[in-house]
């Protein structure tokens, strides 16, 4: 009886920690579908902008790329510099982010296939359908699953080519071309986002 | 002429070094990492940079514009023949990478696009069930035999290159670009100068109306556009040279690993 008891609490236990849990794939395709929702809405840029934000908010890991971007650099940050950092960064992310997606109006992506890297990332495979003006693109998107109920977007590779990466390279390049000084590339995000 | 480009490829090989035998995958990696590229001549690149954004801004961006608003499959012509002609530098670079099936593949692809797709306009091969087409360069060559990119370089209209690949690009001025060999090297009577050059001015073209959105949106959203194209750009060869999309096998996860939140 006991042992009918505890497999039956073992079987419930599975069942509710997978409906906790938020697969990777099922994840990107409900964001990208309420971006698309959102895009394909008859409101004007600033409200779509503003309300691109909002889902960022929910579903991109803002603080994790922050610091990824930064390099070891942010190993020698104070904890103000850091915090200040963060604050620069969102504020540069979420514009960057908002923009390049409000150009679009009805992106259709199509959720493909997704690979487990480790138990802290997945990548999910996606392609933005062919339109008249360009050809379809391959996008992939690294999502942290380290908290299974609420994963978070960290990088979006499109077509093989890391945003992430590439965001990194160019904050190297402003830091070397400054001898490393951070307060430099503080103005800039500042510069950017104002 | 020829005894120039020849030092001119052994200075440039010189400068680039490294020259390895080993071809492995994780070394070719490393080797070809973006963030390992050294910058030499970031003074010279930037300006070369500079000058190639205002041909962009008064010659490609606007031409692109117009391309891009031709009907698809006139578009999807081009670039076909386009390819299908890239293949007779595709072909000896497989050979010379000891990929023979692949250059088996590709030298089917071309005769069949050649005479039923119309000189390449229609993808044939495709609708066959040919593999997908991946081209190849002497740049690539040169990678997979254990060179090392060496430097960073821009180049005036060309765009962005590294020392290896600039090297490479050379031998298709000396023998090694069937196309070049049959307009511009030789008078063969039935094409011209302006064949090759009108050929290499049109996939200009067609790769920026491809790119048309992406590259306005990089360079929209770039604290250092420079930075970024270079980063793009390395990215892609990195890709290119180990014959890969696959994200997971060429990034290193280790730099995600650390950032806890």
């Amino acid at each position: 009886m006991i042992k009918r008891l505890v497999i039956t609490l073992f079987i419930y236990l599975i069942s509710f920690t997978n409906v906790l849990s938020t697969e990777p794939d099922i994840f990107v395709q409900s964001t990208v579908n309420r971006a698309s929702k959102l895009l394909s809405e008859n409101i004007t840029k600033e409200e779509k902008i503003m309300q691109l934000q909002l889902i960022a908010k929910d579903t991109v890991d803002i603080r994790g790329i922050g610091f990824y971007t930064l390099g070891s650099v942010r190993k020698s940050l104070t904890k103000e510099e850091k915090d200040k950092y963060s604050k620069l960064f969102e504020k540069y992310f979420l514009k960057s982010f908002s923009s390049r997606l409000a150009e679009y109006t009805n992106p259709e992506i199509d959720v493909n296939d997704k690979e487990v890297i480790n138990e802290n990332y997945t990548i999910v495979k996606s392609t933005l359908k062919a339109t008249n003006e360009r050809p379809e693109i391959k996008i992939d998107w690294r999502i942290y699953t380290k908290d299974k109920k609420n994963p978070l977007i960290r990088d979006l590779i499109i077509e093989g080519l890391s945003l992430a990466r590439t965001q990194k390279e160019e904050f190297a390049s402003v830091l070397n071309s400054n001898n490393g000084n951070i307060e430099v590339l503080f103005k800039t995000l500042e510069e950017f986002s104002n | 002429m020829i005894k120039k480009i020849a030092i001119f490829i052994i200075t440039t090989l010189t400068l680039v070094g490294n020259v390895n035998a080993a071809s492995d995958g994780e070394l070719l990696l490393k080797k070809n990492d973006p963030s390992e590229i050294k910058e030499c001549w970031e003074g010279f690149n930037r300006a070369s940079f500079a000058l190639n954004q205002g041909l962009d801004k008064i010659i490609f961006k606007p031409v692109a514009s117009v391309y891009r608003t031709l009907p698809s499959p006139v578009k999807t012509g081009v670039s076909n023949s386009l390819n299908n002609l890239s293949n007779v530098v595709t072909i000896p670079n497989n050979l010379l990478q000891g990929e023979f099936s692949k250059a088996g593949d590709n030298t089917i692809r071309f005769i069949i696009n050649t005479t039923f797709g119309i000189l390449g306009f229609i993808d044939v091969a495709n609708y066959i069930g040919l593999p997908k087409y991946e081209k190849e360069d002497y740049g690539q060559t040169l990678a997979v035999h254990g060179l090392g990119p060496g430097c960073y370089l821009v180049l005036p209209v060309l765009g962005p290159t590294t020392a290896r690949d600039a090297a490479g690009s050379t031998l298709n001025f000396l023998g090694g670009d069937a196309w070049y060999n049959v307009t511009v090297q030789n008078d063969t009577k039935h094409f011209s100068d302006f064949d090759y050059y009108s050929s290499k001015a049109t996939a200009g073209v067609d790769f920026r109306a491809k790119n048309y959105d992406s590259i306005n949106n990089v360079e929209k959203n770039s604290i250092d556009f420079y930075a970024s194209v270079k980063s793009l750009y390395l990215q892609d060869r990195q890709q290119k040279i180990l014959n890969t999309d696959k994200i997971v096998d060429t990034q290193n996860d280790s730099d995600w690993e650390e950032i806890e939140n």
